[in-house]
Formats: structure tokens, sequence, C-alpha cells
């Protein structure tokens, strides 16, 4: 049931992104930073994490978990350390997502050739 | 009046190409859900054979995607479905593993140091900008109000 829930949520967070790709006209760096910005503010009141919950990878493989996920990190460590553990827990809980991006992204052109 | 400059939005309306708004939200939709089913398996693979918990099943699941996409990248196969997706290519953190590989290999012939090593968030580095600073001013309110409280 939860595969099923996922392609609905994760699909219907990416017709949103089309809508205002297509309707108002935004570059999809645009539309992606305001989905970044989304997920951080669906996170403030645990709306996310219902959301997670719902529908498992249909939330957490959209962009808008980015943003989830950073204030999430930043809010455990601030739990503990104050104002400074915002800025020790942001990176938390991304880490693994950052690093492979860094990672897989310099390997890969160092040996591929550009296409296109 | 063609040449009316008043009325030029007007005039270029008719030779604008028309959006299939229908047709492309449904392939966002197939294509963004499909990679969100193919994240799902991965994350009940990592949950029932790696035995990891549900909360911190989805670092590697991200991570795995984010490799998937990086090669589909390198092998130009993810453009080609981009093309036809649109948002469902761009919204998943596929798109952002596929934004700092493809500006990358872009600027490959530069050099490793110059080109791909300085260019690798070009595009995606938006993303962190954005999510760093909502995420920070966010957290400085949450906290303050949870203190008062």
């Amino acid at each position: 049931m939860i595969f099923l829930y996922a392609f609905l949520v994760g699909g219907g967070i990416c017709v949103i992104g089309q809508i205002m790709m297509d309707v108002f006209k935004l570059t999809p760096a645009h539309v992606v930073a305001t989905f970044v910005v989304l997920g951080a503010a669906l996170d403030v009141f645990g709306i996310y994490d219902r959301l997670i919950d719902f529908a498992g990878a249909g939330a957490t493989v959209p962009i808008t978990s980015f943003g989830h996920s950073l204030l999430h990190g930043a809010m455990s460590e601030g739990h503990d350390h104050g104002y400074l553990g915002i800025a020790m827990g942001i990176f938390k809980l991304t880490s693994a997502g950052i690093t492979s991006a860094i990672l897989f992204g310099f390997i890969i052109a160092l040996i591929f050739k550009p296409k296109g | 009046m063609l040449n009316d400059p008043k009325n030029y939005k007007e005039n270029v309306a008719a030779y604008q190409p028309k959006i299939p708004y229908f047709k492309n939200c449904l392939n966002a939709f197939l294509v963004g859900g499909f990679i969100c089913v193919i994240g799902q398996g991965i994350q009940t693979f990592f949950m029932y054979v790696l035995h990891f918990s549900k909360q911190s099943a989805g670092n590697p699941t991200v991570a795995t995607l984010i490799l998937i996409s990086a090669l589909m990248t390198g092998f130009g196969v993810y453009d080609k479905i981009a093309k036809f997706a649109g948002a469902g290519t761009i919204v998943p953190v596929t798109g952002f593993a596929n934004s700092i590989t493809s500006s990358a290999l872009e600027h490959k012939s530069e050099g490793i140091v110059l080109g791909i090593a300085t260019n690798l968030f070009q595009l995606a580095g938006e993303v962190i900008v954005f999510g760093v600073v909502s995420a920070a001013v966010l957290g400085v309110l949450r906290l303050f109000i949870e203190q008062l409280m």
C-alpha cells in the first residue's frame, strides 16, 4: 500500500512543480528553490513528518524533503546546544545526500564525456 | 495592427507555441511518481534486508538514487527522460544530482580544478543556499518560541 501512496504523493508534488513552470512561467531553478523553502516551512508544525509517515518515499524523494531534513537536523542539535546548535546540526541529516552528490558527480564527470 | 508596439503581447500570442498543460502534468505525475516508487523499493530493501530503521533508511535511499541518476546523466539518458517528463525529473532529488553532474560534465573541457570542481554547484548551489537560509531562520524562530513557552 505504501508503494501506491508513494506514487500518488510523489507524482502529485511533481504536478505542482509542473503547474508552477507552465502556468506561472517559473524556471526550474525557481521551482526547486520554492520547494526547498516550502519543505522547511511545512516542517515547522510537523506537517511534513505526517506526510512521510503516510507516503514514505513519496515524501522523502522530492526535494521538499531536503528543506525538511535541514530543519530537522538543526532542531535536534538546537535542543541540545541552543542557538549555536542550529548551525552545528543543519547538515546532520542531509550529509549523506550532499556527500554522495559531490562524490558521484565528481567521479562521473571525470569518467564520462559530455553528451549532446 | 501588427506593427503596433502597444499590442505587442496580443500580436505575438498567436505565434507562441501552445503549452499542452494536461499532457505535461500527466507526464510529470507518472515519471515523478515512478521515481518515488523506485525510492520506496530501495528504502524497503534497506529496511528489511540491511535492517535500517524507518527513520535512518531515508539517508542511504537518497544516496542510492543520487548514484543512479548521476550514472544516468553520464550516459546521457537522464536528459532524454527530462525532456519528456519536465518537473517529474526536476522535483525529485534525482534532479539535484542531475544538475550537479551535468554542469560538471559541461565544463569538463576547462580542466579538473577550474572546470569540474568549480562548476559542480553552479546550478545546485541555490538549493543549498535557500535550504540553509530558510532552515536557519525557521530554526531560530522555532527555538525562540519554544523557549518562551
